[in-house]
């Protein structure tokens, strides 16, 4: 059925066929039982979906168009991110590795979420406390830490652990840097995290959310808020090393320092509902 | 009351069925003695196991009852976007093959259509505009032939215009998937269609219709989804009338080499990345590209319908054979 074709449409051909195969052989192992669906999974952790490069640059492409056409679709977002990232993603775990701290994340590999959360213990803690403000960050903003996607397309798992980390400590940097949820606050912390993380998706999302961003807000942007998050997010420590589920008790401007953010220069209004 | 004949033909057909049975049954004390090797140390699932019969899921092998299951769930996942998606899997291109398979039907008015595994209503809805337009065409021609006539001979025939003598045509819109069914219902009531159109949940192994019933039985891009294809399609004999015809559109093998490969390259590389991006579900998508290369082909699908205990079987190629067309009658 095949004919002698070109060498390199045979090789991604070839690729395509191996990871099938390699599915497959997953699978046979699992197919015993439906009740092993949870833990028999295809590919290298829960969730992970084995793409080709084609694949790859086609889902960068198409998610990147929808995500411009449609900023809700948080889940193309993600994919645009995972699909873009895979060097950003190398360094940032390097300099988590170079990071004592952050080698004890790498090790232990923590996840923020509600069932890991104890929300009754942070809202009793003293005010300014990291923990407190947190909760009243996820108060004031109607959010949850559950609202973040799976990663899917990233093909190491040590990485897929470093973009998940970032997607949930994306709502502490918000309380770090004292940021509502509104488009300003978004495209600031975003101006941070492309200084500080390198993500393609950061850049891109930094270069274009100030296209909806009307004149004022445009004037405070370019004024005082962005320069003040690039600088920060330049000499800042990596935010991801940093073992927040440890220090919720610690005061929010001693973690500052300890990073090396300044406070915000202005705080824009939380007033607005999310409208990201 | 069973005619000598029909006796003939459901022994023989039983008789087949029962061969059939039997290999399966080999071919699973194989599969189960296989297994065994691999998992020696579940012992408890590895018996349940043997006692399951396996099918395929895509390229996954999964026993019968968890197929069923999964594939309900690929279709609720899907039902949302599922036009879009069409639209821009086949570039359109689906439209003109269902198009076609009306065109093949050429139905007259008073058919009875039952559309099995109809989901959104694609063919449902053709088939009453094809229909629709052939009552007008032949009313067009009966108002042309009553020339130069008095205004008594006009005025009685108006009330035989409007009732046309015979039964008026119906579609029966049959899925198993509710939500399939809901899309379509949406679909019907934005088109302002409602009369002659039912929608009715059902599985095609096990339609909830008695025998006899139907002029015609399309199953539209259904087929390779359900679970025993051989009963389902001895269903279709039973619910359709004698002379009735039974059709059905699904994706096949390509039989040009080059064509076969881009085709290929784009279910594999193309249709799932276009699922995440468009309905933000991969898996549904890889299973639908899989599942198109376990289906039998068009010479092997052709002699399960004759096993079925159709005649006159014929199939055409849509697109290079990306398409089957397959048409049989119940004789």
């Amino acid at each position: 059925m095949w004919l002698p074709a070109s060498k390199p449409l045979q090789r991604w051909f070839n690729q395509r066929h191996r990871v099938l195969t390699c599915k497959v052989c997953v699978q046979q192992l699992c197919i015993s039982s439906s009740q092993f669906t949870e833990s028999c999974y295809d590919g290298l952790y829960p969730g992970h979906i084995p793409t080709t490069p084609i694949q790859k640059a086609l889902l960068a492409v198409g998610s990147g168009v929808a995500a411009l056409q449609n900023p809700y679709r948080h889940d193309m977002v993600a994919v645009l991110g995972e699909t873009t990232g895979h060097l950003a993603l190398i360094n940032l775990r390097d300099r988590m590795r170079n990071d004592p701290e952050g080698y004890t994340i790498l090790m232990e590999r923590p996840r923020i979420r509600l069932s890991t959360l104890d929300l009754s213990k942070m809202s009793s803690l003293p005010d300014g406390s990291f923990g407190r403000e947190y909760f009243r960050f996820l108060e004031d903003n109607h959010v949850t830490p559950d609202s973040r996607a799976d990663v899917k397309f990233v093909d190491n798992e040590e990485l897929a652990y470093v973009i998940q980390r970032y997607r949930e400590v994306h709502d502490l940097l918000h309380t770090l840097l004292g940021m509502p949820t509104n488009m300003l606050g978004e495209v600031a912390v975003k101006w941070f995290e492309a200084a500080q993380t390198g993500l393609p998706m950061c850049t891109l999302g930094a270069v274009l959310g100030p296209l909806r961003l009307n004149a004022s807000r445009l004037q405070t942007l370019f004024t005082t808020l962005g320069p003040w998050a690039l600088l920060n997010g330049r000499r800042a420590r990596c935010v991801l090393s940093i073992f927040y589920e440890r220090r919720w008790e610690q005061s929010l401007e001693d973690l500052r320092q300890e990073l090396n953010i300044e406070p915000p220069p202005i705080t824009p209004s939380a007033s607005k509902k999310r409208s990201t | 009351m069973m005619r000598s004949g029909n006796m003939a033909v459901s022994m023989g057909l039983l008789v087949r069925r029962l061969i059939r049975l039997s290999h399966r049954n080999v071919a699973v004390s194989r599969a189960a003695v296989l297994s065994r090797s691999h998992c020696h140390w579940e012992p408890l699932f590895c018996r349940s196991f043997s006692d399951d019969r396996n099918t395929h899921f895509g390229f996954e092998t999964v026993s019968e009852d968890d197929k069923a299951k999964r594939v309900y769930k690929v279709f609720e996942n899907v039902a949302q976007k599922y036009d879009i998606m069409n639209d821009a899997m086949s570039l359109g291109i689906h439209r003109l093959w269902k198009d076609m398979l009306l065109h093949a039907m050429h139905p007259q008015p008073g058919a009875q259509l039952l559309d099995v595994a109809g989901g959104t209503g694609d063919i449902a809805f053709r088939f009453l505009d094809y229909v629709r337009t052939q009552q007008e065409q032949k009313r067009r021609r009966e108002v042309r032939s009553m020339q130069l006539q008095s205004w008594q001979e006009i005025s009685n025939s108006y009330p035989t215009i409007d009732e046309g003598g015979h039964q008026e045509s119906r579609a029966v819109v049959c899925d198993i998937n509710k939500e399939m069914l809901k899309v379509g219902k949406e679909k019907a009531d934005g088109k302002g269609i409602s009369a002659g159109l039912s929608w009715v949940v059902g599985d095609a192994e096990e339609l909830p219709f008695d025998d006899d019933q139907f002029d015609i039985y399309t199953i539209a891009f259904g087929i390779r989804n359900v679970t025993r294809i051989d009963q389902a399609l001895q269903e279709a004999l039973r619910v359709l009338k004698p002379g009735g015809r039974f059709m059905c559109l699904e994706f096949s093998k390509v039989t040009n080499p080059v064509l076969a490969r881009i085709y290929d390259a784009y279910s594999f590389q193309l249709i799932p990345v276009l699922g995440e991006v468009i309905a933000g579900d991969w898996k549904s998508y890889q299973y639908l590209v899989e599942s198109i290369r376990k289906f039998p082909d068009q010479e092997e699908f052709k002699y399960m319908i004759e096993d079925a205990g159709f005649y006159c079987v014929k199939y055409f190629n849509l697109t290079g054979g990306v398409v089957a067309l397959h048409s049989g009658f119940k004789l």
